[in-house]
């Protein structure tokens, strides 16, 4: 059972990384217009003619 | 009329010497418009950036302020054919949008931790029943701790604040016996931790706080979208004043930033933007908005004129005066601020619910703990028993069972076209027994609408074409049948008296009778006769007179009698004249009407009949409304209203058709019954819980369990708010039809846009009903 020492440390650890990653994308902004990404991919804007 | 825009108002400068603005945008509805306002804007010299929030219809631009001005853009935005208005948010919104991030901050905690925390309970439970040692047992309980502990310190703050606050007001709410539950259950958590005891309730407390939040948050959103979506609405509404600026010439301002003492131009077909008192210039005035009265008024020098009034003839130049020197709009503002004092007489249902649940709660653990003492327990079987009963009963589903039911019938209200001002409206919705109409605005549309009768059509054309070149009210209802949209060349309008063109070589005039040169026949037909008023055409000869009618809103038959089907006591109450009035309730066979009345005897009205023990439903668009709207138990507002009629209604409805008022009554109807069934189903939840835990029988696996599944329960039942109902079969056609032209209005914000009486449907629909 040994294992549990690091297994379940690095189970939050990889939990928290979540966490935080979705406070930086709420601080970014980047629930603000949840429309506007969905439609915002479909111009080809980025590729030259 | 090339007048300077004035814009600054609405202008942030940053510290570098660049200019922000945000624009509220209509007529945005693919992914095609954003590239074209934002490559279009980022064109122009001297701007910085430009980006569109598709879901809320807002434009941000940043520009250098040297090199490009704000009318510029707005310039640039309608050449790409986008209306755009300068945008000031509220700071309710700002507020709002603060406190939904703070939630959903709140809801990732609890919801990480609710996960983790579910990690480590389901290896103790499947450990407690095979081989796991009492030290792994311990090691995880503490490990639970450590993430419970924080995380409900953090996340709980929404309860814990807002428990805290009813506490010392000294009452009680939901809140309360959650916080105390979770509390409990945290500290008790540690000592049997502490004390190396088999169960822990960590999962339990933080499950709870995950759950509660889900709710609140939706709950919130809903207001919060509610709000955006007014807010939009109202800056599309504003509308440009013209003002004198100290060197006599005229610029043009929003309205929003007159202010007292301010000169402004009012040119005919104009709506006054501001009180004031007119300092030149003679006309009529229409203040149909502001006192239900259809008779235009006359006035000159001297007179007071309100927002909202329609210039109809002559040019007029008004001195702004400060807000609540009128006399009426001044003794609207008194008649608002009584009211509203004598308004919080009503609970909501959740609270209701809390006010007997916290003290039943919260007895049933001392009992139960007094019991077990007596019964012989220790002292500590006794704690844990009584904080298991709170546990099991924290109003996880009780909770949930009313916002989740709001959320989604005012979902449903939002796409049939009713938008709701606060979540309790529903509430008060479904018990309304009496609804009290207001007529102009209301039960009629705001524009007139022409009678064309047996008008020649090929003379209705040519006067039809020749409107097109009027800013007369009049002139502009009838605009909507010319076929060609194309006004006459060199068409020449005389303020306050009609336009004249030269059609096929020939003078053609439209306006009033004596312009027409119709004298004499005017003087045996009155110009407002009955409730139609006349506009005049004459054209080679040949003449017409054509009438313009208060129409009633297309449905408005069919709605009235679905309302009075279903039982409620229908009432008109108008400050237009008798025979008006009379007419409308005719039509409508609404037996109880009064006209000519006052905001204050309208109050008085309203306010007889609740003593009767009426629960009143007031529909009303005018400013002399307003002091009405607040009174009803419950008030609905078009969306055409004045502004200060619009923040006295709790909801509001968009389109030309009453129909969103049926649906307003009946969805609200089902959505408390919903709600009365979910309290039903959590309270039967709990008394099939309680025995069990005031027999100490409860594990937290068991609490868990018994609390997911309630809640879940609870939240299945309150989908069922999105389906009709059998009571009005016909609806859901109606409504899909009704819910196509509110999205429509939504996305394009025309919410004025005429739409042809849908006849067929609406006889259907009063076959079903008679049926």
């Amino acid at each position: 059972m040994n294992v549990l020492i690091y297994l379940v440390p690095m189970a939050l650890l990889l939990g928290l990384i979540g966490l935080l990653g979705f406070m930086w994308t709420l601080k970014s902004g980047q629930y603000d217009d949840l429309d506007g990404a969905a439609v915002r991919i479909l111009p080809d804007d980025d590729i030259e003619a | 009329m090339a007048e300077a825009l004035d814009l600054s108002r609405f202008v942030e400068r940053s510290e570098n010497g660049n200019a922000h603005m945000t624009l509220a945008v209509e007529g945005v509805g693919c992914a095609g418009c954003i590239r074209k306002i934002e490559t279009g804007l980022k064109k122009l010299a001297g701007v910085v950036d430009a980006r569109l929030n598709f879901t809320q219809h807002r434009l941000a631009v940043e520009w250098r302020d040297a090199e490009i001005d704000a009318a510029r853009i707005i310039e640039t935005l309608k050449t790409l054919g986008y209306g755009a208005y300068p945008f000031a948010p509220e700071l309710v919104e700002a507020d709002e949008m603060r406190q939904a991030q703070w939630l959903l901050k709140c809801l990732a905690v609890a919801g990480f931790a609710a996960m983790n925390v579910m990690l480590l309970s389901i290896s103790v439970w499947s450990g407690n029943v095979s081989d796991m040692t009492r030290e792994t047992r311990d090691l995880f309980h503490w490990l639970s701790a450590l993430i419970a502990l924080p995380a409900a310190a953090y996340a709980g703050q929404p309860f814990f604040q807002s428990a805290w606050r009813v506490l010392r007001a000294r009452q009680l709410n939901m809140d309360v016996p959650i916080t105390v539950g979770v509390v409990l259950a945290l500290g008790l958590s540690i000592y049997e931790t502490a004390t190396h005891a088999i169960h822990a309730y960590f999962d339990s407390a933080i499950m709870l706080l995950f759950f509660l939040l889900c709710g609140r948050y939706l709950d919130q959103a809903m207001r919060r979208k509610t709000r955006q979506f007014a807010s939009n609405v109202a800056s599309l509404k504003a509308e440009f004043a013209h003002r004198f600026s100290t060197e006599g010439e005229l610029v043009r301002v929003p309205v929003s930033t007159l202010q007292s003492g301010d000169r402004i131009l009012v040119r005919p077909g104009e709506t006054v933007p501001a009180d004031g008192i007119i300092i030149g210039g003679f006309s009529e005035i229409d203040q149909s908005l502001i006192t239900g009265e259809t008779v235009p008024r006359a006035v000159d020098a001297g007179a007071m004129v309100y927002a909202g009034s329609i210039n109809y003839s002559g040019a007029l130049s008004v001195e702004v005066t400060a807000a609540g020197t009128g006399t009426l709009v001044d003794e609207v503002e008194r008649l608002l601020a009584r009211v509203t004092l004598a308004k919080s007489d009503t609970v909501r249902l959740a609270d209701r619910a809390a006010r007997l649940y916290a003290p039943v709660v919260h007895a049933t653990a001392a009992l139960t703990a007094i019991g077990w003492l007596m019964a012989g327990a220790s002292i500590h079987d006794a704690i844990v028993t009584a904080v298991a009963v709170l546990i099991i009963t924290c109003p996880c589903a009780i909770a949930l069972a009313i916002p989740a039911v709001q959320v989604v019938a005012s979902g449903r209200l939002f796409r049939s076209g009713v938008i709701l001002n606060s979540g309790d409206t529903i509430e008060r919705l479904a018990e309304v027994d009496t609804v009290v109409f207001d007529k102009t605005g209301t039960l009629t549309l705001p524009e007139g609408v022409v009678e064309v009768g047996a008008i020649d059509p090929d003379l209705l054309e040519r006067a039809a074409r020749l409107a097109l070149s009027s800013h007369h009210p009049l002139a502009t209802a009838l605009t909507k049948w010319a076929r060609k949209r194309l006004p006459y060349p060199e068409a020449v309008e005389e303020a306050g008296r009609g336009v004249s063109a030269l059609i096929d070589g020939e003078e053609a005039r439209l306006g009033s009778a004596s312009f027409c040169g119709l004298a004499d026949q005017a003087l045996a037909v009155p110009a407002h006769e009955g409730e139609a008023s006349t506009i005049c055409f004459g054209h080679a000869g040949r003449f017409a007179r054509i009438p313009v009618r208060q129409r009633l809103r297309p449905d408005a038959v069919a709605v009235v009698n679905a309302l009075a089907a279903c039982g409620l006591n229908l009432v008109v109450l108008s400050g237009d004249r008798m025979a008006a009035v009379q007419a409308v309730a005719k039509r409508l066979s609404i037996r109880q009407w009064r006209a000519k009345l006052t905001p204050a005897e309208k109050i008085a009205a309203i306010e007889s009949l609740k003593l009767q023990g009426h629960r009143v439903l007031m529909i009303g668009d005018g400013l002399n409304d307003a002091p009405a709207l607040a009174t009803a138990s419950v008030s609905l507002s078009p969306i055409t209203a004045t502004h200060l009629a619009q923040a006295r209604a709790d909801a509001l409805f968009v389109g030309d058709r009453l129909q969103p008022v049926l649906n307003a009554v009946l969805v609200s109807q089902q959505a408390k019954s919903l709600m009365r069934q979910n309290l039903a189903l959590a309270v039967v939840y709990n008394a099939l819980a309680v025995p069990i835990a005031v027999a100490g029988l409860v594990t937290p696996l068991i609490a868990a369990v018994a609390m997911s599944g309630s809640s879940l329960l609870v939240t299945l039942n309150a989908l069922r708010a999105r389906f009709g109902q059998a009571k009005a079969p016909s609806l859901s056609s109606d409504v899909s039809s009704s819910a196509a032209k509110a999205f429509k209005e939504m996305h394009g914000f025309d919410a004025d846009c005429a739409v042809p009486p849908a006849v067929a449907a609406d006889s259907r629909f009063e076959r079903v009903l008679r049926a």
